[in-house]
């Protein structure tokens, strides 16, 4: 399957050039004002969801269907990936069936990349492992730039579990290209050294009130329970009281700065449910920016001539 | 049937021998070393411009047989062995089943005499199933023809069971093998926990997943006075702490592989599974370290710890595919690289291809020396070539050297005094 040039893949921030994530950018903030015409009709687009998903792909399903193209959802749990089918014999398989692009969520960090080498359509990664989440920091950039203009020289908090998470690793390389200073903030466990080289202009927090100290945006990480048994932090009771962001703490950041999480929301352990559901929350936000930038997404990468 | 090696430059750090001259065989044994010895015939090999060294021995091979013959089998293993210049391999013991009983050593010795290519010495199992729990049966397998043991692809864990498999080894006088590795420290890890890893968003194993159960099994030796030999070392702290050991007269010999003292980390290609192995690639300093290592002997051999892996095994998300690369048909010019850019002299890379891993595990060979075994490698430390592991005799192809451009190459492996492998086929 490698006989043409590659397709425009978007299998991460990394290795994305500028004027794309621009174009993606602008694309999502035009049909924000204006509804795209069914610019993607006759296409399939093949939604390939080996982890449990209902935010992501639902975002990406209505995102292609806005557009007229029509989607083939398949996922690990009701397929032949059960039995045991190897990730590209899975995709030659369903590539038979006259696919033009695939939305894949993996656990495996570079699966996507592994899909792109054999494949001869796009592919866009909707997570990989520990890796990369990239339309989610493009609909974080889009959401900040909505309420700010401009993200250069925003100070900007990441809160939580950063070691594991794709979609810190995804802002921290974005942002920082943009010109955001970031903040990571977490468990030393949860957040090695090795981050402060991550991206440009990071620094990292022990502890809460100096990374909120100011900020501009304060995002907020989903801590997964299980990590309470890998002994990443002794308990949940222990992780509320140093790490989670409340009311009180979040006075240390600017009056007017944003809060973000990328969901699903655990209210009263990683954010109090005040501070979810206040004024500055723009947690909702986000869900809906995240139509627009799969829209610019797809509409970039299929609607592409080859 | 005689054979005469004509006109070589004759290597063999062993003797601190190193001039032209040619070598007389007979039978399976060296006969002479001279100049100018008159012959010609079909049993004459004209070695000019060639480096007549004693047989290569790799310490560290999967033959994969039996029980993965898809991956690689004792024939093609030793095919590939004397391709890349090696007389004698030792075989791990982690086949299916594991060798760990006196019917399994004898099985891979016959196996071997019946399709082997080179010598093969088997390493039999420190445990039962390689299961850390029960030792297996040592005395047995020792009497069959094992020449050391270990449960090389995860280490012995529990420390009681190794200070036990010391003790009875050394009766029996010969070392354990160990795979270094802290499974609680490494568990989940796919390569180097390190800024790579970070950024690929792939679980890390820690240098100290090694260093750690380094300096335990360093312990344990100097407690019992038994031979430990650490496998495959990686990190620039198992280094010194070996140094630091030998220092202080622990009985302790250990290997490192060429992938080891030729790439880190930051040479992998993401994800590309053929840069996956165990224990993984280092930093540049682990590299650095390793090399510095070999070069002054904290190391003792050169061993490729050869792993073959069927294609469709390593053609898979990178955290699922297998650990291990090929190595026996690319370990001397990877050597000769070191060489030529000056981290190692060429004694020094001989000796850890020969005289060394022959004293690490009291194996014949290793040496030119007259009455000693016929087992030679004849090689061209000047011949360019360009690796293509579809062209090797491995079954399988994982290696992350494909399409390097290579200096040094065997032209005869000699094992016995029988030439097994040949560059130059028209003269067998």
């Amino acid at each position: 399957m490698n006989a043409h040039p590659e397709p425009a893949h978007v299998l991460g921030i990394e290795g994305l050039p500028l004027a794309r994530i621009e174009q993606f950018l602008s694309l999502a903030a035009a049909f924000q004002k204006t509804p795209p015409p069914r610019m993607l009709t006759g296409k399939r687009l093949l939604l390939l969801f080996y982890e449990a998903s209902t935010r992501t792909r639902t975002s990406f399903e209505v995102a292609a269907r806005r557009l007229g193209a029509e989607t083939v959802s398949v996922s690990a749990q009701a397929s032949s990936i059960e039995k045991g089918e190897s990730l590209l014999d899975t995709v030659y398989t369903l590539r038979a069936m006259a696919i033009d692009g695939i939305v894949m969520r993996h656990a495996s960090s570079g699966a996507p990349r592994l899909v792109a080498d054999h494949a001869d359509v796009p592919v866009i990664n909707a997570g990989d492992g520990m890796h990369e989440h990239p339309t989610q920091a493009l609909l974080d950039g889009f959401t900040i730039l909505r309420h700010r203009g401009s993200i250069a020289g925003l100070k900007v908090a990441i809160i939580g579990d950063i070691l594991h998470s794709r979609v810190a690793r995804s802002n921290i390389l974005l942002l920082s290209r943009l010109g955001a200073e970031l903040r990571l903030c977490g468990p030393r466990t949860l957040l090695p050294p090795e981050f402060a080289a991550y991206g440009k202009n990071v620094r990292l927090y022990g502890e809460l009130e100096p990374a909120l100290d100011g900020a501009d945006v304060v995002m907020v990480l989903r801590i997964q329970m299980e990590r309470m048994h890998e002994s990443f932090f002794p308990s949940e009771a222990e992780y509320v009281s140093r790490f989670s962001v409340t009311a009180e703490r979040l006075r240390a950041a600017r009056p007017d700065a944003l809060v973000m999480h990328p969901g699903p929301v655990i209210r009263g352990v990683e954010i109090s449910a005040e501070v979810a559901d206040s004024p500055q929350s723009v947690i909702r936000e986000q869900v809906e920016n995240g139509v627009l930038i799969r829209m610019a997404v797809l509409h970039t990468v299929l609607g592409a001539k080859r | 049937m005689n054979l005469i090696l004509k006109n070589g430059r004759l290597f063999d750090p062993a003797q601190g021998l190193d001039q032209t001259g040619d070598v007389v065989v007979q039978g399976d044994r060296v006969r002479d070393l001279g100049t100018d010895i008159a012959a010609a015939g079909p049993g004459v090999l004209d070695c000019t411009g060639l480096i007549i060294a004693p047989g290569f021995i790799d310490l560290h091979v999967h033959l994969r047989e039996p029980g993965f013959a898809y991956k690689e089998t004792i024939a093609s293993g030793t095919r590939a062995a004397a391709a890349g210049g090696f007389t004698a391999v030792c075989a791990m013991p982690n086949t299916n089943p594991v060798n760990d009983d006196a019917g399994g050593t004898a099985y891979l010795l016959q196996r071997a005499r019946e399709s082997g290519h080179a010598r093969v010495y088997p390493i039999g199992a420190v445990t039962a199933g390689s299961e850390g729990e029960h030792l297996a049966g040592l005395g047995a397998m020792r009497e069959a023809g094992a020449v050391a043991f270990s449960d090389d692809g995860r280490p012995v864990m529990n420390a009681q069971i190794l200070r036990r498999a010391l003790e009875y080894a050394s009766m029996l006088g010969v070392p354990v093998i160990e795979h270094a590795e802290d499974l609680h420290l490494s568990a989940g890890g796919s390569m180097h926990a390190g800024a790579v890893a970070l950024r690929l968003g792939l679980r890390g194993i820690s240098s100290a997943s090694e260093a750690t159960m380094v300096a335990r099994d360093l312990l344990l030796a100097e407690e019992t006075g038994a031979h430990i030999h650490i496998a495959h070392v990686s990190t620039a702290a198992s280094v010194r702490l070996l140094r630091e050991a030998k220092t202080r007269g622990v009985r302790v010999t250990a290997e490192v592989t060429p992938h080891h003292c030729i790439l880190c980390d930051e040479d992998a290609t993401p994800y590309d599974t053929n840069f996956k192995m165990n224990p993984p690639l280092r930093t540049a300093a682990d590299r650095a370290a390793v090399v510095a290592g070999l070069a002054d002997g904290t190391l003792d051999a050169f061993a490729t710890d050869h792993a073959p892996h069927a294609a469709h095994e390593k053609l898979q998300e990178f955290d699922r595919a297998p650990f291990g690369i090929i190595g026996l048909e690319t370990a001397l010019p990877l050597g000769l690289r070191l060489v030529e850019t000056g981290q190692l002299s060429l004694a020094r890379l001989v000796a850890s291809l020969t005289s060394a891993p022959a004293r690490a595990f009291g194996l014949p060979g290793g040496t030119l020396a007259s009455g000693s075994l016929a087992d030679l490698t004849v090689f061209d430390p000047a011949a360019a070539w360009t690796y293509d592991p579809a062209q090797g005799a491995s079954l399988s192809r994982n290696s992350p050297f494909a399409g390097w451009k290579l200096r040094g190459k065997a032209i005869y492996t000699i094992v016995g005094g029988r030439v097994v492998y040949s560059a130059r086929t028209p003269e067998l």
